[in-house]
Parts: C-alpha cells; sequence; structure tokens
C-alpha cells in the first residue's frame, strides 16, 4: 500500500497502518483508482428503461462489514412464487467496484422462495442497489448501504 | 474436482419448500490484481451456477468478479417428485464441476 | 466500538525511537497476558463472521477439512493411509492438535502439527514430506486440527521444552523491524484497540490454520506470524523456522487452555 501524504512521518504511518494485516505486494490494486463505475447504465442495459418501484425487496447485509472482501449478503423479494406470479431475475448492482454487476440470480415458480445468500466483494463503503425483476415485467428495488473498514482494495 | 459442499434435505414432503446450500472453493481471481513482481494476475472465475431438479433448472446464478472466493449460495426449491438435485458450476474456460444430490419426495 | 486509533498510532510511533530491550526477568510460565483477561480472537470479531464460523456448513475452511478426510483414508501415493494407524484406539488423534508444538523424542527436536505429519509420511508412509503451506498439508493439518476443535490447548510444558519456550518467549518480546516493535507491544499491552478498521487480539494461536478474509484462502499460523513481522517492517522467518516453532510454543502456553477453534475465520 502506497502512503498518500508527503511528509516523512506520515508516510511511516501510513506505511504501518496500511502494512498490518495485508501480505504487502501481492494484494496491490492494479489501478488504485478505478473509475467509479456506471451503475444507472448497467441497470439499463439489463433492465431497458422501465420504472423501478421501492418496495417489495428485502436486503440484509451487515451495517459495518468485517473485510471488504467477503460481505454476506440475503436478498427477499415479496412473491407468492406461483406460476401466475413469480420473480423472474435479481441482480445486484455496484456504485463503487470497477464492475457495476456484482452478481445475478434467475428463479421460477419452482424456486419456491424468493430468497438467496450468497458472499460479495465491496471496494469501499457503498450503497449496493438490488432489482428484481417481476413475472409480470414490473421491477422492484432496493438499496443499502454498508460500511468497509477494510476494503477489498483487489478491486478498486 | 474443485471441493466442493452441497447440502440438501434427503426426505421432503410434496409441496414443502426445501432449504438448498452449496459451496465450492474457488478462488474467484479478479483479474484486477498485481502478482508480486507487478505483473497482472489474469482473471479466472466461476462465470455460472445452475441446479437442476431431475434435469430442469430450477435457480441459476450468473456470478462477476464480485463474488467472494469460495462462493457459497442459499436458495430454495419445491420439493415436486423424488429424483436427484444437480448442482452445476461453469468457470469462464467452460470447464463444469458437478455435484449430486438424491431427495426422496413423500406425497 | 471504542476507537483507540491515533493515540495507539501515536504509541507505535513513538516506539519508532525508544531502543532497548524488555526486561525478560519473570518466572517461566509468567506471559504478558493476566489468566482473567484471556479471550479467542473470535471475540474481536462482527457477530456475522462469529455466526459464519459457527456454522458448519458456511464456514469456508471446512472444505479444507473435507479435503484433509479424504487424504486422510486415501492410500494414494503412500505405504499405508493415515487412517490405517490412526483410525481407532490409543492411535486415534482426538485431543492430538491440543500437545502441539512438542519435543519429537526420536529426534528431540521441537515440531508442530505439520512437522509431525510430515514425520509420519518419511517414516511411517515411505512417502517424501508436503511442502509448507502447500494445500495438502494446509488440508491434512485443518482436518487433524479440527479433531481437537472445542478442547483445551495444553499449557503441559515438560524440561526438554522450557529451552524452547524461553527462546519463544524471548521472540514475543524483542522488538524488530523497522518499526522496532515485538509481538508483546500489539497483543500483551494493547489489544483491544483499533488499529485501521482493525482490533487487535491478543494474538492466540487457536484458531489455525484459519480461514482470513484478508488471505481469501486459508493459512497456516506461520503465515499469519509472517505478515505480522512484515507489517512491523521486520525481515519474516521462513516456514518451519526454528523461532517460528518456538513461537508457537510459547504461545500454545500462553493461550493457558483456550479452547481450539479450528477451522477459525479471521479478518
Ligand atoms: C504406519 C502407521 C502410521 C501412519 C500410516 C501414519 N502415522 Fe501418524 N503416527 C504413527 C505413530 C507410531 C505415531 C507416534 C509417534 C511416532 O512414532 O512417530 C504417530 C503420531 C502421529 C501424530 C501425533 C499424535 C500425538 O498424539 O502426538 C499425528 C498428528 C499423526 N501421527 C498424524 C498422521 C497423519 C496425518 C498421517 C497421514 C499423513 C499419519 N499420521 C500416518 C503411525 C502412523
Ligand atoms: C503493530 C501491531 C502488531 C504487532 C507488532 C504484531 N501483531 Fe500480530 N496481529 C496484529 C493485528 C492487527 C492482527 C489481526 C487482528 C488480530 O489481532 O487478530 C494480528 C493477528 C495476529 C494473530 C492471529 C490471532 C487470531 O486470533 O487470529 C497472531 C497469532 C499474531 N498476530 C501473532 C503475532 C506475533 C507472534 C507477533 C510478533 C512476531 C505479532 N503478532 C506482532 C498486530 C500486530
Amino acid at each position: 500500500m502506497k502512503p498518500e501524504q508527503p511528509s516523512t512521518d506520515i508516510d511511516r504511518r501510513a506505511f504501518l497502518v496500511g502494512g498490518m494485516g495485508l501480505a504487502v505486494a501481492s494484494f496491490l490494486p492494479l489501478s488504485t483508482k478505478a473509475a467509479p463505475a456506471d451503475m444507472q447504465a448497467a441497470v439499463k442495459e439489463l433492465f431497458g428503461d422501465r420504472p423501478l418501484q421501492e418496495g417489495g425487496v428485502t436486503i440484509t447485509i451487515p451495517p459495518i462489514a468485517e473485510n471488504g472482501y467477503s460481505v454476506p449478503l440475503t436478498i427477499d423479494v415479496d412473491s407468492p412464487m406461483t406460476p401466475e406470479d413469480y420473480v423472474k431475475k435479481i441482480a445486484v448492482f455496484s456504485p463503487r467496484n470497477p464492475i457495476p454487476n456484482l452478481v445475478q440470480f434467475t428463479l421460477g415458480p419452482r424456486t419456491g422462495l424468493a430468497r438467496v445468500s450468497t458472499r460479495i466483494r465491496l471496494a469501499g463503503t457503498q450503497k449496493i442497489l438490488v432489482v428484481a425483476e417481476m413475472s409480470d415485467g414490473t421491477l422492484k428495488s432496493a438499496a443499502a448501504e454498508t460500511m468497509v473498514t477494510v476494503a477489498a482494495c483487489i478491486i478498486g | 474436482m474443485a471441493a466442493i459442499r452441497i447440502s440438501a434435505m434427503k426426505t421432503a414432503k410434496a409441496g414443502e419448500i426445501i432449504e438448498l446450500k452449496a459451496l465450492i472453493r474457488h478462488k474467484m481471481e479478479t483479474g484486477f490484481r498485481r502478482g508480486s513482481r507487478g505483473e497482472a494476475i489474469p482473471r479466472d472465475i466461476i462465470t455460472h451456477f445452475v441446479c437442476l431438479y431431475n434435469g430442469e433448472a430450477v435457480f441459476e446464478a450468473d456470478f462477476f468478479p464480485s463474488v467472494a472466493a469460495n462462493p457459497f449460495l442459499i436458495f430454495y426449491t419445491r420439493a415436486t417428485e423424488s429424483g436427484t438435485l444437480e448442482f452445476r458450476w461453469t468457470d469462464q474456460h467452460g470447464t463444469v464441476s458437478s455435484q449430486t444430490a438424491n431427495i426422496s419426495v413423500e406425497s | 466500538m471504542r476507537h483507540f486509533r491515533w493515540p495507539l498510532i501515536g504509541l507505535l510511533l513513538g516506539a519508532l525511537s525508544a531502543c532497548g530491550e524488555e526486561p525478560a526477568s519473570d518466572s517461566v510460565r509468567e506471559t504478558g497476558l493476566a489468566p482473567d483477561t484471556i479471550v479467542s480472537g473470535y471475540a474481536f470479531l462482527t457477530p456475522e463472521t462469529q455466526s459464519e464460523q459457527d456454522d458448519d456448513f458456511l464456514n469456508p475452511a471446512n472444505l479444507w477439512v473435507d479435503e484433509g478426510g479424504k487424504l486422510f483414508l486415501s492410500e494414494t501415493g503412500v505405504s499405508a493411509a493415515c487412517a490405517s494407524c490412526h483410525g481407532e484406539g490409543d492411535m486415534r488423534l482426538d485431543g492430538a492438535a491440543t500437545r502441539y508444538p512438542t519435543i519429537d523424542h526420536a529426534s528431540g527436536e521441537l515440531v508442530n502439527l505439520e512437522g509431525r505429519i510430515n514425520l509420519c509420511r518419511t517414516r511411517h508412509q515411505q512417502a517424501d514430506p508436503l511442502e509448507y503451506e502447500s494445500e495438502p498439508l494446509l488440508s491434512l493439518t485443518t482436518y487433524v486440527a479440527s479433531l481437537s476443535r472445542g478442547q483445551a490447548i495444553s499449557t503441559a510444558l515438560s524440561t526438554d521444552e522450557q529451552v524452547f519456550y524461553e527462546v519463544g518467549k524471548t521472540y514475543f518480546n524483542t522488538r524488530r523491524g523497522q518499526f522496532n516493535l515485538s509481538c508483546r507491544e500489539c497483543h500483551d499491552l494493547n489489544w483491544g484497540k483499533q488499529l485501521r478498521g482493525d482490533t487487535i487480539s491478543q494474538g492466540h494461536s487457536n484458531g489455525f490454520p484459519a480461514y482470513r478474509l484478508e488471505w481469501q484462502t486459508l493459512g497456516s499460523l506461520h503465515r499469519r506470524f509472517r505478515d505480522c513481522d512484515a507489517g512491523i517492517r521486520a525481515e519474516p522467518r521462513t516456514y518451519g523456522s526454528a523461532d517460528y516453532l518456538a513461537l508457537e510454543l510459547y504461545l500454545r502456553v500462553r493461550a493457558q487452555g483456550l479452547p481450539m477453534e479450528t477451522p477459525a475465520i479471521r479478518r
């Protein structure tokens, strides 16, 4: 981790705190400043211009993540999951990781319950966006903020 | 083949919603990191997961580099008939890892 | 959570100019941690990570336990599977990991669990030793250690072990590296304080080999030592080095009977 400040004392400080717990060079990011991804463009690419209705989606994510390399995430969508009314797709987006698409799930009536859990990487504190596409084509959404104290600098 | 852990009930009642868990060992190398000599480490990730219930997809996931190393998933399905649940992962090179669980469904 | 970030960094910087040896006059068993304060690294994790560690399915380190369990039964490349000798009776390995590192009586050397497993390979399986930190050795070590999960780490110290214990204790208490810090400075004197979003624990060994989120994989205790040495800009010792083995022995006694948590998850 490169010291960012000019003075030697602060350099040393950044060096020390930055170095602790990091296996030095192998974890250095390829580009320290990945441009913030265009999350909106990614949503549009997947779902077009359909409006996002807030609500009907619950995101469970720790408000403070242990470490950006592995953040537990659970998503619930309100849906009876019947052949007439079900969730088709759930997509998770980031405004800060180098690639705005984090993970996507395809469900159907046979899934039975619109709930899924996984672990994601977050390149710093941010508000992730979850969009659920219902079988009638409508889009439900929710956002949740997580504070990342040790960012997954490998991805941003 | 990669180390895999899956979990599914062995028996269920018809119509019951069952929880399925899947864990696979994979580094999910993002393609954004450098090695110790500054060289770029190429991306190496799993891109797709599918759970097949007697051959029919009941749940799928598309992975990007932001899925954590050693990816795990918890998801659900409705028990309909006895048979097999196949958990199948495909990496970016097209290599498939899979494991199967049997389920017996009582009406 | 209380943040001691700046005061601690002040302390660390202050330590840069401070020199001199730590007095090592206390009696053999005394360590820098009062017995009633002993607490595992687990206590410093978020509730989410704690429950992940406790969940036998979700804990990713179990992938290595599974793999080690398979290797334990396997006869590939060896004259006899581990399980053929250690499958039953007195030879079962439940609790064995709590006693390591310890002296190998045949050679008089201090060996840790990795070393013992490799001795079994060379002495009893007509096989080559496995490379330190290689996946098969990590898997076997994690599997064998997991058989002691929940059991207290042994504090027993034989007369043969005492000389190694002293070496380990000295390593722990000696300032080194560009930052002129000792393990003691952080893990005895400043545990519970914040260091860049991380809380310094007491530096116990009871979770290792452990799955570290930072590594995004499972690693040995010596890999953790190397990270701490590198963090203070000291030259990390090699895996399995005499210094790290002695340090590991000191930590075993210093843990004062903490239960084994392998396979643990750590930041
Ligand atoms: C042919 C029999 C044999 C095989 C095979 C064998 N061991 Fe051993 N193991 C022993 C004996 C005998 C000891 C007691 C110490 C000694 O004599 O080396 C021992 C000791 C140990 C100990 C220390 C037990 C304690 O309480 O201190 C561990 C751990 C161990 N073996 C692990 C393994 C593993 C892992 C394998 C497979 C890689 C293995 N052994 C294969 C015979 C065997
Ligand atoms: C500048 C402070 C500092 C110094 C000096 C330091 N460490 Fe650490 N150590 C840490 C931090 C921070 C962690 C990660 C959080 C924690 O304490 O578990 C850590 C973690 C550990 C752990 C893992 C604990 C667990 O439960 O997972 C062990 C073991 C350890 N250190 C041993 C040592 C040893 C041995 C030395 C001396 C060679 C040393 N440390 C020097 C700060 C330090």
